[in-house]
């Protein structure tokens, strides 16, 4: 007796394929993370000019060095686009490339978030020093936070494909983690404008 | 539903072109902040800049003006609640409650 073996539990049922479900997850999860992040650059409108004792946005922001930070996130999208695009073609060691360079300009943007942080510290802005304080670094950390969450991401999923775990997806997993990670330089887009520029 | 319902995605040579236009907005939108004679047209070209970079990065290395409406549509939902409730925040702070 001969056994069908599918590759996609859902296939032989009439469901749609697996593949299609998680992207739409993905989509869902990011519509539902524009709100997220909205509430979050709302309270810092909001709290934008209440800095108390504390010094102002003009004071303390220094443009040309977020400006550098911005350019990398940006050109993280790129070697994240690349790595799909290899990723699509079977290239697992081109991939793997991109994905280490994308994990590493992200490492990079953190370090100068860090940088950045200690800066504003020294200068007496910290997360208790007035509302902007508080919404400023509520907002940038979140955003952080999901940055390092993507460095993760990309380097579990680079090594993953040492175990040629990647080789039956189709790239679907290297298409979920692109997404997510040009989803968090679009809203650095946004933060960038809206948090740096529009304050100086 | 097939998998080939999505039109083609672009070649690596337009997405580094994308991204040197993503370059030059970024360095335009850091000039713009300088130019004092700009005035009050800063706010507006800093958001149609905003804008330009989001579409593009949206579009293009997300591939949504090549794949499915569905997941467009469940971005866009998103991207237009979010104002919503920023207006909702604006008016619960602003007007209820009085700043």
């Amino acid at each position: 007796m001969s056994t069908i073996t599918y590759r996609d539990p859902a296939e032989h049922a009439g469901h749609p394929p697996l593949s299609h479900v998680r992207k739409v997850a993905m989509w869902a999860f990011l519509g539902s993370e524009c709100l997220f992040f909205g509430s979050l650059i709302s309270t810092f409108l909001l709290y934008r000019n209440r800095t108390g004792d504390g010094p102002t946005a003009a004071d303390i922001f220094d443009v040309p060095f977020t400006s550098i930070s911005s350019f990398i996130l940006l050109m993280s999208s790129l070697t994240m686009v690349l790595g799909h695009y290899a990723s699509e073609r079977r290239d697992f060691r081109r991939m793997r490339v991109w994905l280490l360079a994308t994990a590493l300009l992200g490492m990079t943007f953190l370090a100068g978030q860090v940088f950045e942080f200690t800066e504003f510290v020294d200068h007496g802005l910290t997360v208790t020093t007035s509302p902007f304080g508080s919404s400023f670094f509520v907002l940038t950390s979140f955003h952080g936070g999901h940055v390092a969450i993507g460095v993760i991401m990309l380097l579990a999923t680079a090594f993953m494909s040492f175990g040629g775990k990647l080789r039956a997806d189709g790239g679907m997993n290297v298409e979920l983690v692109a997404l997510y990670w040009h989803f968090v330089d679009i809203v650095w887009i946004v933060i960038f404008t809206v948090v740096y520029l529009l304050q100086v | 539903m097939t998998e080939a319902a999505h039109r083609p995605h672009p070649k690596p040579r337009e997405y580094w072109a994308i991204a040197l236009v993503l370059g030059v907005i970024t360095a335009a939108e850091v000039t713009v902040t300088y130019i004092d004679a700009l005035g009050g047209a800063v706010v507006p070209l800093l958001l149609v800049m905003a804008a330009a970079k989001f579409w593009l990065v949206v579009a293009w290395f997300m591939h949504l003006r090549f794949e499915r409406p569905l997941y467009r549509n469940l971005f866009v939902i998103g991207l237009i609640a979010a104002p919503v409730l920023f207006g909702a925040v604006l008016f619960t702070f602003g007007v209820l409650i009085g700043g």
